[in-house]
C-alpha cells in the first residue's frame, strides 16, 4: 500500500479522466445541438416559405382542367387542409426517422433523388474547388508579392472578368469553342450515350464508379464532359480566391515581422511561405470552404446550360413546381453541407492555428 | 434567361459558326434514336394517371391500346390496334372489340381482353387526373365492372346513353386507353392500389418500346420490344435526353451527338436552318392561344363589345414578329388537323371598324383587366394588345402572376379578361367543343371550374345543346359539319377571340426519316422512325 501510495505521488500529475472527456462531450453536445438548432430553423423558414409563396403543388398535381372533386381530394391527401404548424410537426416527425417523403412530382423517394443528383454536384464542385485552389492561391500570393506588376494586372483582369461575366454566356461560349468547334471536350451531360448506365454506381461520381470499376473508357469519356463545367466553376472560384489571397497576403506582407526577416536575412521563398502564407492559412480556409459550399449548393445556371443533373437545378425545378417535399430534402442536405464544411474548417483552424485549441 | 440574353447568345453562336467550321461531328448509331428534349414534367408513368406531354410521349410507345392513330397517316383516324374489330349494338350503346390473336406484354404474359377490362376499370377507378376522358361516357368507379366487361377474346363497354362511335373510339387512342398487365400489375399492387405506386416508375405494356430507365430530369431509355405485334422498331434503342437549354439542344445537333432537338427557339431554328445536314419540320400541335371576356362584366357582354375586341388584335403582327415560327393564325376553337377543324379566319386588325362597333354598344372610356401568367409569350402578346386596345380608347391594364394566382382568379370568375392557352385532351373535337362552347348551368352556384364557357359566365347562347347534338351523332360527315357549324356561330357570337395555334418546329439530322410529333391529335411516335 505504501509502494502504491509512492508510486502515485511520483507520478507525472495527469488530469482525472472525468476532467478530458466532460469538455469533449461538452463540446460534442454543445456541436450537435446547434446542428439540430440549425436544421430546425432551416427546415421551418423553408417549409413556411413554401406553403406561402403563390405556387399550388395541388395544381402542379392535377393540372389546371381537373375537376373541383379531384382537387379537393389531392389537397386533402397533401393534407394541406390542417393547420401550417400540424403540417410542419407531421413532416418534422418523419424527417426524424430519416423519410424525407416522395416528390410530388416524380413519385420517387426524395432521399433516392438526392442520392442520385447530390454525387453529381459534389463531383462538378469538388473538381472545381481544385482548380480554383490550385491556381488561384499561387495567382494570389503572386499578385500581392508583385503588386503592380504585369502578374497583379493579369490577375486583377481574370478576377474581373470572373466576377463581372454572366455565367450562361461564359459556359455557351466555353461548349461553341472547347465542345461545337474544337471538338476537344465532350458536349452537355455527364457521359456520352455511348457510355450511359455502363459502370455500375458505387458512389454516383462517375469518375470514381469508372476508376472503382476499371472501366478507363468511361472515365475518360466522363472526364471529358465534366472538364469544362468544372472548369469554369473552377475559374469564378479562381478569381475570388485569388483577390482575397492577395488581399491577405498585402496585409502581412506590411507586418513588421516580415521586416524583421528580411532583415536577418531569410530567404524571400521563405518570408513568403513559412511566415506570410502560414499566418493567413486559416482565413484562406474560411474563404475557400465558403466557395467550396457556394459550389455545393449547386450552380443552376451551369447546370441548365451543361445539361448536369445536380442539386442545383434540382431544388429549382421542384421549388418551381411547388414540389416541397423535394425542396425541404435538398435544403436540407445544402444545410447539412454548410454545417458540415464549417465543422471542417474549425478543425483546421486548430491544426493550423494553437491558439484556436 | 430572358430574351435579350437568349438573342446575344444564338447571335454569337452564329457569328462564330460562320467564322469558323465544326470539327468533324459525330454521328449516333444507325440503329440509336437520340433526341433532346424537356422532359421535366414527367410526373409519372402510369397510364391511367399521365397527362403531360413528355409523359404521354413515353406512354404512347411503350403501351398499345384497342385502337391507335398511325403515325405516317394521322388524318385516317384511328385505326385497329389490339384490337382487330370492333361492333356496335342496335342502340349504339355497347361496343365489343374483339381482340387481336397471338400478342404479349413485355412480360410475355399474352395481352387478353381481361387485361383490357382490367386497364379501363382500373383508370376509372383510379380516378385520377385523365379519367374524365372515360368517366365523360358515364363509367363510375361503382359500375366500372358492369359496364366494361371481357368475355373470352371479346371486350364489351357498355356507354350511359348512345354517343358517336368515333367520339368513343377517338378517347380510346389517348394515354388513358393504354393497355396494362394486368398480372404483372396485380403483382405489385399495394394497398389496394391497383399497382399505381408501382406504374408511376415502372412499365407493364406491349408497345413497340419498353421502359429501359427513367433519370427525373435527366434521360429515359427505351428499348425496342422484337415481338411487337406491329413488326419490330428500327431504331432498337431511343433515348430521349433532358437539355433545357435551346443552345445547348443546337450545338449538340450541330455535333451530331443527337439526331433530334424539339425545343430549338426561334433564333436557334433560323441558326440551324443555315447549318448543313440539318432539317427543320413544322407541325401544327393543339395548343391555342386565346382570349376570353367575362360575360358579368356589363360592357363586356355587349356583342358589339365582343366583336370589337375581335377586331383590336394585331393577329398578323404578333405572327411576324415575336411569335415568328412558333404560332400560326386560327380562329377556331378546334385545332387544325382536329375532324371538323375549320380553316375561317375572318378577323384581323381593323381600328376603325372597332371603333364604330364600340360606338354602336354606347361604350367610351372602357377600363378593363386582363390577367395573365408570368411565360414571356403571354406577356407580350398582352402588352400587343394593350397598345392595340388604346388605339380604340380602351385601357388595359395587365396583371402578371403565377399560375395559382391567376388562374384561381379565373376560375373564381372575377377576372374582366383572361389572356391564356388551352390544349386539347384527347383526339375527338368534344374536347375543346365540350368547354368553350358547352355550359348546361351558368349559375354561380354550379361551379363548373373546369368549362371554359362557365368560368367566363357565357350561357354559350344555344349552343350547348348542338354540341350535346354534335356527340352524339353517328355520321362522321354529319358530325363534321356540325361542328363547323357551331365554330362558325361561336366566332360571331361568343367572348373568346382564338388567335393562335402552336406550331412544333423540330430540326432532325437530315438522315432522319418519319419523324412524328403527333400533331395536333396525339403524342410523338418513335418506332417508325428510320435513319
Amino acid at each position: 500500500m505504501a509502494l502504491t501510495e509512492d508510486n502515485n505521488e511520483r507520478r507525472p500529475t495527469r488530469a482525472p479522466l472525468s476532467d478530458t472527456l466532460w469538455p469533449a462531450l461538452k463540446t460534442a453536445v454543445r456541436t450537435l445541438s446547434s446542428i439540430a438548432v440549425t436544421l430546425l430553423g432551416l427546415l421551418f423558414i423553408t417549409f413556411i416559405i413554401g406553403r406561402v409563396m403563390p405556387i399550388d403543388p395541388v395544381l402542379s398535381i392535377v393540372g389546371e382542367r381537373a375537376s373541383q372533386s379531384t382537387y379537393d381530394a389531392v389537397y386533402e391527401q397533401l393534407g394541406l387542409d390542417k393547420p401550417l404548424i400540424v403540417q410542419f410537426l407531421y413532416y418534422l416527425w418523419d424527417v426524424l426517422h430519416l423519410d424525407f417523403g416522395t416528390s410530388l412530382l416524380n413519385a420517387r423517394p426524395v432521399s433516392e433523388d438526392i442520392a442520385r443528383v447530390f454525387p453529381a454536384t459534389l463531383e462538378l464542385a469538388t473538381l472545381g474547388i481544385l482548380f480554383g485552389v490550385i491556381l488561384g492561391v499561387p495567382l494570389g500570393v503572386l499578385a500581392a508579392v508583385r503588386k503592380g506588376s504585369w502578374i497583379d494586372q493579369v490577375a486583377r483582369v481574370l478576377a474581373l472578368v470572373g466576377y463581372s461575366m454572366p455565367i450562361f454566356w461564359l459556359g455557351l461560349m466555353g461548349l461553341l469553342i472547347f465542345y461545337g468547334i474544337l471538338g476537344w471536350v465532350g458536349g452537355p451531360g455527364r457521359v456520352g450515350i455511348f457510355y450511359v448506365d455502363v459502370v455500375p454506381s458505387v458512389t454516383g461520381m462517375i469518375l470514381i464508379d469508372a476508376a472503382l470499376d476499371g472501366n478507363w473508357d468511361v472515365f475518360k469519356d466522363a472526364f471529358s464532359h465534366i472538364i469544362l463545367p468544372a472548369s469554369l466553376l473552377g475559374y469564378y472560384s479562381l478569381a475570388y480566391i485569388s483577390r482575397m489571397t492577395r488581399s491577405f497576403m498585402l496585409e502581412q506582407l506590411s507586418a513588421e515581422y516580415i521586416t524583421t526577416a528580411r532583415v536577418k536575412g531569410m530567404s524571400e521563398w521563405d518570408v513568403i511561405w513559412k511566415h506570410a502564407f502560414k499566418n493567413i492559412r486559416v482565413q484562406l480556409i474560411t474563404v475557400i470552404a465558403l466557395s467550396y459550399a457556394g459550389l455545393l449548393e449547386g450552380s443552376v445556371l451551369t447546370e441548365i446550360i451543361f445539361s448536369w443533373p445536380g442539386i442545383g437545378s434540382y431544388i429549382t425545378t421542384a421549388l418551381l413546381s411547388a414540389d416541397m417535399n423535394a425542396v425541404l430534402g435538398g435544403t436540407v442536405v445544402v444545410g447539412l453541407v454548410f454545417i458540415l464544411l464549417n465543422i471542417f474548417s474549425d478543425l483546421l483552424y486548430k491544426v493550423f492555428d494553437p491558439r484556436a485549441k | 434567361m430572358n430574351s435579350i440574353n437568349r438573342l446575344l447568345t444564338s447571335a454569337a453562336i452564329g457569328v462564330a459558326m460562320g467564322a469558323s467550321s465544326f470539327a468533324a461531328y459525330a454521328e449516333t448509331p444507325a440503329n440509336m434514336l437520340v433526341i433532346a428534349n424537356r422532359i421535366d414534367d414527367v410526373t409519372t408513368l402510369d397510364p391511367a394517371e399521365s397527362f403531360e406531354f413528355a409523359g404521354s410521349d413515353i406512354s404512347r410507345n411503350v403501351y398499345s391500346r384497342l385502337v391507335y392513330l398511325d403515325p405516317l397517316d394521322l388524318a385516317a383516324g384511328y385505326q385497329p390496334g389490339l384490337a382487330e374489330s370492333w361492333e356496335v349494338s342496335e342502340d349504339g350503346k355497347t361496343i365489343t372489340f374483339t381482340m387481336r390473336e397471338g400478342v404479349t406484354f413485355h412480360s410475355g404474359n399474352p395481352v387478353r381482353a381481361e387485361d383490357a377490362a382490367y386497364s379501363l376499370q382500373r383508370a376509372v377507378i383510379l380516378n385520377k387526373t385523365p379519367a374524365f376522358i372515360l368517366t365523360q361516357f358515364g363509367f363510375t368507379p361503382e359500375n366500372a365492372t358492369e359496364t366494361i366487361k371481357a368475355d373470352g377474346n371479346k371486350l364489351m363497354i357498355t356507354t350511359d346513353k348512345q354517343y358517336a362511335t368515333s367520339f368513343v373510339l377517338n378517347c380510346l387512342t389517348a394515354t388513358i386507353g393504354g393497355i396494362v398487365d394486368k398480372e404483372t400489375v396485380m403483382a405489385n399492387e399495394v394497398d389496394g392500389d391497383m399497382g399505381n405506386t408501382w406504374l408511376k416508375t415502372n412499365s407493364a405494356g406491349s408497345g413497340p418500346y419498353t421502359m429501359a430507365g427513367w433519370k427525373p430530369n435527366e434521360s429515359v431509355t427505351l428499348e425496342a420490344y422484337p415481338d411487337y405485334y406491329g413488326g419490330a422498331p428500327t431504331m432498337e434503342r431511343v433515348i430521349v435526353r433532358h437539355v433545357l437549354e435551346s443552345a445547348s439542344q443546337r450545338l449538340l445537333l450541330e455535333r451530331g451527338d443527337i439526331d433530334i432537338a424539339r425545343n430549338l427557339n426561334p433564333e436557334d431554328i433560323a441558326g440551324v436552318m443555315e447549318a448543313g445536314g440539318i432539317k427543320v419540320e413544322d407541325e401544327l400541335k393543339g395548343r391555342l392561344m386565346y382570349l376570353s371576356l367575362n360575360q358579368k362584366h356589363p360592357e363586356l357582354s355587349k356583342p358589339e363589345v365582343r366583336q370589337a375586341i375581335k377586331y383590336l388584335i394585331d393577329y398578323e403582327g404578333m405572327k411576324d414578329s415575336f411569335l415568328k415560327g412558333q404560332y400560326t393564325i386560327h380562329q377556331n376553337f378546334l385545332p387544325a388537323t382536329y375532324l371538323g377543324a375549320s380553316e375561317e379566319n375572318p378577323f384581323s386588325l381593323n381600328i376603325e371598324k372597332a371603333k364604330e362597333l364600340l360606338a354602336a354598344a354606347g361604350v367610351e372610356g372602357l377600363e378593363i383587366e386582363t390577367g395573365v401568367r408570368e411565360a414571356q409569350e403571354r406577356m407580350e402578346i398582352a402588352q400587343s394588345l394593350q397598345n392595340t386596345f388604346a388605339q380604340a380608347g380602351i385601357t388595359l391594364n395587365i396583371t402578371v402572376g403565377t399560375a395559382k394566382q391567376i388562374l384561381a382568379r379565373y376560375r373564381a370568375r372575377e377576372l374582366d379578361m383572361y389572356l391564356g392557352a388551352w390544349g386539347p385532351d384527347y383526339p375527338d373535337p368534344q374536347t375543346n367543343a365540350g368547354t368553350f362552347a358547352y355550359n348546361p348551368d351558368n349559375s354561380d352556384e354550379a361551379n363548373a371550374t373546369g368549362l371554359l364557357a362557365w368560368r367566363n359566365a357565357w350561357d354559350t347562347g344555344g349552343l350547348t345543346p348542338k354540341v350535346e347534338a354534335a356527340v352524339t351523332e353517328g355520321d362522321r360527315d354529319k358530325r363534321v359539319q356540325m361542328y363547323q357549324d357551331i365554330q362558325a356561330e361561336f366566332r360571331e357570337i361568343s367572348p373568346f377571340a382564338i388567335m393562335f395555334q402552336q406550331i412544333e418546329q423540330s430540326a432532325l439530322r437530315d438522315n432522319v426519316m418519319n419523324w412524328s410529333t403527333g400533331q395536333a391529335v396525339t403524342s410523338a411516335a418513335y418506332w417508325q422512325v428510320t435513319k
